[in-house]
């Protein structure tokens, strides 16, 4: 693979991204480019799906088709052009309060049904967008502008409810190990069925400030050394980590995918009114 | 379908269905509701017969999202709903709005607000339909009164949202919905379809919302020629976002505005039934425009002028239409099941007219009887 060839898959033209300095974003985008490159998607038949916040600020720099929607509903909107359009290979972006939050129904039930999309979900622990409010994946105790006194509430393992829920394949990169991130997603979008990679963030401007973190390198310091790699084979969701954060492909299974049943349920009635 | 006799014994909601498949709809996001639901049952059936595809999702949200999705990966598309679930539906519709992707909403409208009678009729979500997504923007609201319009008003619904990149409300309504009726159904090949208008220019040179001189953006599809960008972000010509340059904001609200108003003689809608000679005209649609039909023919009987002036199209409002109607009239009797959602609007059609308005308004989950209106229209002389 050439050096930086991932870079056709940005519009070099919209650059530079919104993102803070010390965000780890562009990191996991990087990684998600690096993984279309490998595969060599066809931007043309590549539909990248976002919806509201800081994550959603990812597709409108790719280049291939792009679409930005309503926050928390890129599930359903990429539910409806997959299975429109099964043929397209299609990724999603989303965030912590934006998957997790408002769009967690539709994270669920897409994980149940079974489609072929692959979510990624760049958790960073916070709203970073509205100035840093706490979400369903900020730890218990942590501050947020709206949790001043540290949040009272128990977070989501999210990879635990999506893998609960159905998905196929359910995996955890952090933004301090993007190459070993990319390979995951890349197994992602090769997977059919639901794929939900979950990559850790970190965002120095508002959860890092408000939690004493010194600087982003900090923040991705504390995540790589709590990290731990696990393998599907012998990982199960209900281990006690004490604390640790499980990284790599966490459950990877072949169910039926939902387009591909539907499109057999088509033939089955189309061969039938011929008969 | 059956050779021969055409003649079928139909429900508005079957018939609304049908009138979907006929308009090329392919793709149905669906959430049951009452006295919606017959409509997703049949989708479901039909369907996947076709090649079309049919999904029951998780929520009212999840389907209008659906839906969309489905539409920009280009295939024609619908949604059905009542009361609550238009509710939910809100902000998704707003955004096919904004980024002008065609769809179809049907509201089988029952008594609200809330929960309200889930299976009693009601007309009380016409200004729903018309405001009920945040900000300025334009809507197209049709309200078939029959089986038969049922079919032919969704269709149109269909082919208008392709035409005008704009989703389409179908505003039925319990009674309408559930009606059965005998009808004839046109044969495919005497329906007028509409397919969307897509770029003709170098994939290079494409803008996806530059004006081509007619108001109404080409539109690409998901996977074929070009590649775009959406966003529910103000946009520029590009699709990309323009959130903070001010000639840009209002010009794309205006866009919205003006590719409806421009063809306002494409989309308005009326029927006028005995209103020539009429002193007093009934306003009516829907269920309501039923018993309004039948209580001009006993005031007629009576020596009564009477007539009725029918919204097929609701949204947007055929103020020009209604004011020639009434010119020459004495009274307006404006008749709906809900508290006098339309009167200001009658009013301000009217309003420099010499004729006087009054309003029949029930909203109790009761048909508006003939009799009813007819006793109003004695009133009156």
């Amino acid at each position: 693979m050439k050096r930086n060839s991932y870079k056709k898959y940005l519009r070099t033209h919209k650059l530079p991204h919104i993102w803070c300095p010390g965000c780890g974003h562009g990191i996991i985008l990087g990684a998600a480019l690096r993984a279309m490159d490998e595969l060599e998607l066809d931007p043309y038949k590549t539909v990248a799906v976002t919806a509201i916040g800081c994550s959603a600020r990812t597709n409108a720099i790719m280049n291939c088709n792009t679409i930005q929607t309503t926050h928390g509903r890129s599930l359903t909107f990429a539910s409806g052009i997959k299975m429109a359009r099964p043929d397209l290979t299609v990724l999603l972006f989303v965030g912590d309060g934006d998957g997790a939050a408002i769009g967690g129904n539709h994270l669920i039930h897409a994980a149940r049904r079974n489609v072929d999309l692959t979510t990624i979900l760049l958790n960073n622990s916070i709203y970073g967008m509205t100035g840093g409010q706490y979400s369903p994946l900020t730890p218990y105790q942590k501050t947020a502008s709206t949790s001043p006194y540290g949040n009272l509430e128990q977070d989501f393992d999210v990879c635990k409810l999506a893998d609960a829920a159905g998905a196929s394949y359910v995996a955890r990169g952090i933004a301090h190990d993007p190459r070993h991130l990319s390979r995951l997603i890349r197994g992602g979008i090769e997977h059919k069925g639901f794929s939900f990679i979950e990559g850790i963030s970190q965002c120095p401007t508002y959860y890092g400030r408000r939690n004493k973190f010194s600087s982003p390198l900090e923040i991705m310091r504390w995540v790589k050394e709590r990290s731990v790699r696990v393998k599907p084979e012998t990982y199960n969701f209900s281990q006690d980590m004490d604390g640790a954060i499980p990284v790599g492909l966490l459950s990877h299974r072949n169910l039926p995918e939902f387009t591909d049943e539907y499109r057999k349920l088509v033939e089955q009635l189309q061969k039938g009114d011929n008969a | 379908m059956n050779s021969g006799c055409n003649m079928q014994f139909l429900q508005g909601n079957e018939a609304c269905a049908l009138g979907a498949i006929e308009a090329g709809v392919r793709f149905f996001g669906g959430y049951p509701i009452t006295p919606a639901t017959e409509i997703a049952e049949v989708m479901a059936r039909e369907l996947p017969k076709l090649g079309g595809v049919f999904v029951q999702f998780e929520d009212e949200i999840a389907s209008i999202g659906a839906v969309i999705g489905a539409s920009v990966a280009g295939t024609k598309a619908m949604t059905a709903t009542s009361g609550p679930g238009f509710s939910l539906k809100q902000e998704n519709l707003g955004y096919a709005i904004h980024v002008q992707i065609p769809c179809v909403v049907v509201n089988v409208m029952r008594g609200g607000p809330s929960t309200g009678l889930p299976t009693l009729p009601s007309q009380s979500d016409v200004m729903q339909a018309r405001w009920g997504t945040h900000g300025d923007h334009p809507i197209i609201a049709l309200a078939p009164y029959s089986v038969r319009e049922c079919f032919d008003l969704t269709v149109r619904a269909v082919n208008l949202s392709e035409r005008f990149r704009i989703p389409v409300i179908v505003l039925s309504d319990a009674i309408i919905g559930h009606v059965r009726e005998k009808v004839v159904l046109p044969k495919r090949e005497e329906l007028t379809l509409v397919e969307r208008k897509k770029p003709t220019v170098d994939p290079e040179d494409y803008k996806p919302f530059e004006d081509d001189g007619t108001g109404i953006p080409p539109m690409a599809n998901l996977g074929e020629d070009y590649l775009f960008h959406i966003t529910s972000n103000n946009y520029d010509d590009e699709g990309f976002p323009a959130t903070n340059d001010h000639d840009i904001a209002g010009r794309r609200i205006k866009s919205l505005y003006n590719k409806i108003e421009r063809y306002r003689d494409e989309i308005d809608d009326v029927d006028l039934f005995m209103v020539e000679d009429a002193e007093i005209i009934i306003v009516a649609y829907g269920s309501t425009a039923r018993s309004a039909r039948r209580a001009v023919m006993m005031a007629r009987e009576e020596g009564i002028k009477a007539g009725l002036f029918r919204l097929k199209t609701i949204w947007p409002f055929p103020y020009d239409h209604l004011k020639a109607a009434a010119e020459s009239a004495n009274h307006l009797l404006l008749a709906e099941m809900n508290m006098s959602q339309l009167d200001s609007e009658v009013r301000s059609a009217t309003h420099d007219l010499e004729t006087k308005l009054h309003g029949l308004h029930q909203s109790n989950g009761m048909l508006i009887t003939p009799y009813q209106i007819y006793d109003s229209l004695k009133g009156l002389v």
